[in-house]
């Protein structure tokens, strides 16, 4: 009742300010209000290495919340263009202010991650979606915990330590970064260690060298009875789960990609973006969604690795091959098979209907 | 003017094929080296743009809610033709022909944008971005010259229904968003029935559902919040409405109607390569001088030439490319054809009182109006006959 009420009165509102809608006025000056499409307003930007920084971010009121683990999606202007990209959140679900925090490493070449670290100011507004993901703690807690990660992996993990620590009895970490400066909440952990609330291995690889399966394995001798949360490089999950399925324990391993794994190359071919009449010619690594966005089609996009479904779209006709597995997907005229874009790409002719 | 092909003295025999080819690389790399540049700036512009068209049309809707009082019937009116005049021209056309779409926000992409206009955006965008931007000038595809309902080429066949063109042109210009609704339309070809039926009466339907979202708007919701004012306001959004046709209407003749803009033949354009198509854009525009407010108010068609080379590039970049522009003219002697915004438009103007009358008129006309008629009266002859 209270809402069709308000409804109708956002209807009448709306009389008056046709063609667009009165939110669009709203939002001139109150961006983060209840209701508004939800976004965030940087309140710090916290240096954490020399190539990291904690985002501290005021989201709207529409924010449903999040549990520790979870990445949430978040749209910046880099160069005028809006971009899209996950990241773990790495502050307890319950701030007493109620912001949330990512962290930002600056990878090479990473357009989204330098602008953040080199430009992201307190005030800036970004876009935000709802937090997801199921790399999170289960309840009741486990007795035993492992955490695995390496460079930016430590994210999600921090987000639990900080949201959950509390509940954890028994916790090691093994952590790697290239030195000792390179360790993202270097301090924080290091106090955690000292405090004896966690035990903290530091691998530095620059002298160390790569963690492997069999290190791992004399590091943590118990690590059969631990249940197992790994974050980092494809290469270190895939060495990881290769050796939790070799001891017939892949039940207690929990990994986080950062970026799907892609195995498959084809042969590319010219798409065409039905609606908006736009023609491309996409070589068969590049994915559906990147070679629209590149032509300025209003492409929808979601973990941008197909995992949550937000950027499906209509193959109309054509052939597109999922860059994960390698698989051809057909379509005959009229047929609207729905694709996730994001990790599809041309393989011959093909038409999206967006 | 003349259809290009028909004048003895064509301005672009001096150039060859390789010639043209090679002004169209040049203006290519114009293109690129502003799309390799857009970015935050430009984007700041367009969101400035916006905002501040809203802040101004809410403030002055808030002021005309006291209309009744003249001071505020004169800021409130005032304020709110402004805000009209640059949500059509600097923001809805624009965004319309996709010039921002790259910044990839979908509140302010071609495929989502409605504009405060009786004619619904993809009509629109049909009429204009594919017909008029594709065949520009071309005498029996760009419907643009003249609207279908004037004559102003000689070479469009003269009829006694153009005697009167003056006035519809008048009555065009002070319902001019209603005449691009209808324009959108083709009522004309929808009447000869030479349109689908089924096509035709989605599209009206279209048309005016957004005509009465705005009439309800504009000369009903309004004015009724203002109480005592509800008439003053009424007159006031009548007063912005028919500011905002007058001056789109004469801007957008100055664009392609001038003297010195040139028209081209259907057959002109069979095969025709991206360097010709780019001299047809050049001699088929003409430019409004003027200061940098006037060029915002222009929605920077102003840059009408810059605008149809590249009619997909932000508008805020086409002052910055002019002077490039104008130097390629310049080397390749081809005439850029400018003038004062009262200069073009009563050039325009004239032209639609000359070819009122019948082209064999013209001598006669010529010895009565303060003007003379540009092309050789030889041709004109040919022409007529």
């Amino acid at each position: 009742m209270a809402s069709s009420l308000r409804d109708r009165a956002v209807d009448l509102v709306g009389l008056l300010t046709t063609p667009i809608l009165p939110a669009d006025y709203v939002d001139l000056f109150d961006p983060l209000r209840a209701g508004a499409e939800l976004r965030g307003r940087i309140v710090e930007v916290r240096p954490e290495t020399r190539d990291a920084v904690t985002l501290v971010i005021r989201p709207g009121r529409g924010w449903a919340g999040h549990t520790p683990g979870q990445y949430v999606r978040i749209g910046l202007d880099v160069d005028g263009v809006r971009q899209w990209r996950a990241y773990s959140l790495t502050g307890p679900a319950d701030r007493a202010d109620g912001c949330i925090t990512i962290t930002v490493k600056a990878i090479p070449d990473g357009r989204v991650s330098t602008h953040v670290v080199r430009r992201a100011r307190a005030g800036m507004l970004v876009h935000l979606d709802q937090a997801c993901g199921d790399f999170t703690l289960p309840d009741p807690r486990p007795a035993k915990v492992l955490f695995v990660t390496a460079g930016s992996g430590i994210t999600p993990v921090m987000g639990m330590l900080r949201g959950a620590l509390d509940d954890l009895e028994d916790v090691v970490l093994v952590h790697s970064a290239p030195g000792p400066a390179d360790v993202i909440f270097a301090g924080e952990l290091r106090q955690l260690a000292a405090r004896g609330r966690i035990r903290l291995v530091e691998r530095h690889t620059d002298t160390d060298g790569m963690l492997d399966a069999d290190a791992l394995a004399a590091l943590v001798p118990d690590l059969a009875e631990r249940e197992t949360w790994a974050c980092g490089p494809a290469g270190m999950l895939d060495a990881l789960e290769a050796r939790w399925a070799g001891l017939g324990i892949d039940a207690r391993l929990h990994t986080e990609r950062f970026r799907p794994a892609l195995l498959a190359v084809g042969d590319g071919g010219t798409i065409t973006f039905t609606t908006t009449e736009q023609e491309v010619d996409a070589d068969g690594a590049t994915s559906l969604l990147d070679a629209g966005e590149a032509a300025g089609v209003l492409m929808p996009s979601g973990c941008r690795m197909g995992i949550c479904f937000g950027c499906v779209a209509p193959l109309r006709d054509g052939a597109v091959r999922d860059l994960r597995t390698g698989e051809l997907t057909t379509a005959s005229p009229g047929d609207g098979v729905l694709v996730q874009t994001c990790v599809s790409a041309a393989a011959g002719p093909c038409q999206i209907d967006l | 003017m003349t259809a290009m092909q028909k004048k003895t003295d064509d301005p672009t025999a001096h150039l060859s094929a390789e010639d043209i080819a090679c002004l169209g690389r040049e203006l290519d790399a114009i293109r690129e080296q502003v799309i390799a540049s857009r970015g935050e700036r430009d984007a700041e512009y367009i969101r400035a743009v916006i905002d501040n068209q809203r802040k101004l049309e809410l403030a002055s809707r808030a002021v005309l809610l006291f209309s009744l009082f003249p001071p505020a019937w004169i800021a409130g009116t005032a304020g709110l033709s402004v805000s009209k005049v640059l949500e059509n021209m600097e923001i809805g056309h624009n965004v319309m022909h996709g010039q921002w779409d790259w910044m990839r926000d979908p509140k302010i992409h071609s495929t989502t944008w409605e504009w405060d206009n009786a004619t619904p955006s993809d009509q629109w965008k049909h009429s204009h971005n594919d017909l008029h931007h594709t065949y520009t000038n071309v005498l029996g595809h760009d419907n643009d010259l003249g609207y279908g309902i004037m004559r102003v080429d000689e070479d469009q066949r003269w009829h006694p229904f153009y005697l009167g063109q003056p006035l519809w042109n008048a009555i065009n210009a002070l319902l001019f968003e209603y005449g691009i609704a209808a324009y959108d339309l083709e009522i004309g070809k929808a009447l000869k029935g030479r349109k689908d039926k089924d096509d035709f009466k989605a599209q009206a339907k279209g048309v005016l559902r957004k005509i009465r979202k705005q009439v309800t708007r504009d000369y009903v919701v309004h004015p009724i919040l203002s109480g005592p004012s509800a008439l003053t306001t009424l007159g006031a959004n009548i007063t912005a409405n028919v500011v905002r046709n007058v001056w789109t209407h004469s801007v957008i003749m100055c664009g392609h109607f001038p003297e010195g803009v040139e028209t081209f033949e259907k057959t002109s354009i069979e095969g025709e390569t991206r360097g010709e198509w780019y001299l047809r854009q050049m001699l088929g525009s003409a430019n409004i001088t003027g200061s940098p407010f006037m060029h915002l108010m222009t929605g920077n068609l102003s840059f009408q030439i810059e605008h149809h080379l590249f009619p997909d590039l932000p508008s805020n970049r086409y002052s910055e490319i002019a002077p490039k522009v104008k130097e390629l003219f310049e080397r390749y002697e081809l005439t850029y054809t400018e003038g004062p915004l009262p200069k073009q438009v009563a050039s325009a103007w004239r032209k639609v009182i000359r070819l009122s009358l019948p082209n064999d008129a013209l001598q006669d006309a010529a010895a009565v109006l303060p003007f003379t008629p540009r092309t050789a009266a030889p041709e004109r002859e040919a022409v007529a006959a």
